[in-house]
């Protein structure tokens, strides 16, 4: 009976690692989603270079891992609304054949940049010692490292829930979603809203892709590879929903963490699965609006 | 078009014909066999001759136009964007390769029958569920699905040989005559007959009453529920056709290819057809064609000088289409056809020459500046210190790189929309409204 409770908690504890990566990473996709309906595949390319500015910073230029983490962030939202608004606002209304189009064709440059400057291995950045060996929650040891991650998007949740619960921006960005041309007709400039959250969506992918090298290894093929993972827990959850892209990280994070360590030889297939009877039933996903 | 039959005729229209008339005449003449029709196919067999050696690859091309015709269909004409088509050419790949491998079934031509069937199968099951959805929602789904496809044949990969894939297929000759060659004169052959017979089989398709309201569904889906159109009928229909199609270019892939893994279900096959699509122009018979003839010989080209290169060309080209060139390569060539033959204007948007720049071009190009100086900081902030030998010395050296990086990325940005403004001050896109 112990060891089938061992094996239940690690699977727990190394999938709520996941969800808060996957959470981290899709939530800012899901807000811009919803408010503007772009399809964003670029965004994992975001997350895939804020996790290489981390790299660059911890291991050429010194900086710790902490900081260097909250640098790239900035660095990625900088960045993401120079292109924002030089490429993405031309395509707010066009088809979404054409918004697929156009990042997926940004996402292979990214990548192809990325190859040529930093070559196809993964990377390791140096960690802390705080953040290194394990951690004892009293009837068992933890890795430090994934606590850590579990920590940090726990206190991320809070935040963004008050942010987006309980102050103006929140409001505006929740009204945005719900009807854009109302908000537009009471004054709320949608646009400065839209990118306002499309930085800082893109500074939490580049955080959550920094976070990543230590939990998955990093390589430029990051940016599609968990792609398809960020679009399942956006649309899964329900568009420009924080509950639901939370509910669906959670869910997705731990199914996909169980069926690896159960049943190694069928990889992904449960998520997969999940989605799209998820999807038929609800195509809208938890908490989006039909 | 078919909605001119109820309404008045238009101005300047010759007296004497009715609205009813020349529609119908239109419609009679729409499918005719034009004489520039026959270039695509002249110039396949010509390559036949004039590069014998070559053939290998030029059935990968056959094939691929295959694909991105089956492609079409649906993205095209009936508007449906799927993520997932590679899942149909993967299935038919491996009717084939499982048939060959595990049967010992090598007839060809039945294969291929084989595979059209369970392809077109999958195709009307997934088609069934996935085409009451969507926009986001059915891209996910056609996505989704085409991985579950990928994963299943992965945790069997006792049948399917997983991603090592199954080697060493013979297959008989086909009809029991011709038998493969070295240099793929026969696959060439083979490939060129079967895409010239399923692409006559489409463009009938296309130009019957089917295919004209598959484009009325891509135009306006409500006004086809209002004129009684069983809508999710004629969308599973297209797609089931479409599948069986994309399936026997798998069952082509296989066969011309003797071996087969799993990496015909990948998302990169399904994004890389949908590129030669849109290279070529969607919803035009011959854009497959264009499409998937350009692209594999820039890529055979330029993947060779470097595989980096080409995938940062792939997106580049993407980048382009969409933003100067939506209607493809095709549309570029009629474009250009019309300038050239004096109709000038009537297709193109007239290029206006700005007389003075004013105060919004100027202040557009200071942004533009300061963007190229970021995207020049965060290139040099990259290749500081992991490339540094490609670049020159003082681009590296810490204090100083970070002013040359900035100044070149502004340079270089001023400098393309300088240029840029010389021909147009339109934007570059207009916004279609949904």
């Amino acid at each position: 009976m112990p060891q089938i409770a061992n094996i239940a908690v690690s699977i727990l504890f190394d999938g709520l690692a996941y969800a808060m990566f996957l959470f981290i990473t899709s939530v800012g996709l899901s807000v811009t989603m919803g408010l503007m309906g772009f399809v964003n595949l670029a965004h994992g390319a975001f997350a895939m270079a804020g996790g290489y500015f981390v790299v660059s910073l911890t291991r050429s230029y010194g900086v710790d891992f902490i900081p260097s983490l909250i640098i790239a962030a900035v660095l990625a939202a900088l960045v993401s609304v120079r292109f924002e608004r030089r490429l993405y606002r031309r395509f707010y209304r066009a088809g979404e054949l054409d918004q697929v189009l156009l990042t997926i064709g940004l996402a292979f440059m990214a990548i192809a940049t990325f190859t040529y400057f930093y070559g196809p291995i993964p990377k390791s950045v140096p960690l802390p010692d705080w953040l290194r060996g394990d951690v004892n929650l009293g009837f068992r040891n933890f890795p430090t490292y994934r606590a850590f991650v579990i920590v940090l998007g726990a206190v991320l949740v809070a935040v963004l829930w008050y942010a987006f619960e309980r102050t103006s921006i929140g409001a505006k960005i929740r009204a945005a979603v719900d009807n854009r041309r109302m908000a537009e007709s009471v004054g709320i400039n949608v646009d400065r809203l839209f990118t306002l959250t499309f930085a800082l969506g893109s500074a939490l992918a580049a955080l959550g892709g920094g976070l990543a090298i230590q939990l998955f290894g990093l390589t430029p093929y990051f940016a599609v590879l968990y792609l398809v993972l960020f679009l399942i827990v956006v649309s899964v959850g329900g568009l420009g929903s924080l509950q639901g892209t939370l509910l669906a990280a959670l869910v997705l994070g731990v199914v996909d963490t169980g069926g690896k360590y159960l049943i190694s030889e069928a990889g992904g297939f449960f998520i997969y699965v999940m989605t799209v009877i998820i999807l038929l039933i609800k195509p809208a996903g938890f908490y989006g609006r039909e | 078009m078919a909605a001119n039959e109820t309404s008045p005729a238009p101005r300047g229209a010759p007296d004497g014909k009715k609205a009813r008339d020349r529609a119908a005449e239109f419609l009679l003449r729409r499918h005719r066999f034009r004489l520039a029709e026959s270039l695509p196919w002249l110039i396949a067999i010509a390559v036949y001759f004039l590069f014998p050696d070559r053939l290998t690859f030029g059935s990968q091309v056959l094939i691929m136009i295959l694909f991105a015709l089956s492609l079409d269909m649906i993205l095209g004409y009936a508007g449906i964007v799927t993520l997932g088509h590679a899942a149909f050419f993967g299935v038919g790949a491996y009717t084939v390769g499982l048939m060959a491998y595990h049967w010992g079934w090598s007839e060809p031509i039945s294969g291929l029958f084989a595979a059209a069937i369970i392809a077109a199968i999958v195709g009307f099951i997934s088609g069934w569920f996935l085409l009451r959805y969507h926009g986001l929602t059915l891209l996910m789904l056609t996505l989704a699905t085409a991985i579950m496809i990928l994963e299943t044949g992965n945790f069997r990969s006792d049948i399917t040989g997983g991603y090592d894939g199954l080697p060493g297929l013979i297959f008989d000759p086909i009809f029991g005559v011709f038998d493969y060659d070295l240099y793929g004169h026969t696959n060439y052959v083979y490939s060129l007959v079967v895409l010239a017979i399923l692409f006559y089989f489409v463009r009938r398709i296309v130009y019957s009453p089917f295919g004209q309201a598959l484009t009325g569904i891509r135009e306006n889906v409500g006004r086809m529920h209002a004129t009684g159109s069983p809508v999710h009928m004629r969308l599973v229909t297209a797609y089931t056709i479409a599948a069986a199609i994309a399936g026997m270019a798998g069952a082509l892939f296989t066969q011309t290819n003797a071996y087969v893994t799993l990496t015909v279900f990948d998302f990169e096959l399904s994004a890389e057809v949908m590129v030669m699509l849109i290279l070529g122009g969607t919803g035009r018979l011959y854009g497959a064609f264009a499409g998937a003839a350009v692209y594999m010989v820039l890529e055979d080209h330029l993947s060779k000088l470097s595989p980096t290169f080409w995938q940062f060309g792939i997106g580049l080209l993407l980048l382009v289409t969409v933003l100067f060139a939506r209607r493809g390569i095709l549309g570029l060539v009629e474009d250009l056809a019309h300038i050239r033959f004096g109709r000038f204007g009537e297709h193109m948007p007239s290029l206006p020459r700005p007389a003075a720049w004013t105060c919004e071009q100027w202040r557009g190009l200071g942004i533009a500046a300061l963007d190229g100086a970021l995207i020049g900081l965060v290139v040099g902030f990259a290749v500081n210190l992991d490339r540094a030998e490609l670049l020159l010395s003082w681009f590296t050296d810490y204090p100083l790189s970070v002013i040359a990086w900035a100044g070149c990325g502004a340079l270089v940005v001023v400098a393309i929309n300088v240029v840029y403004y010389m021909f147009t001050s339109r934007p570059a896109v207009e916004g279609r409204s949904r």
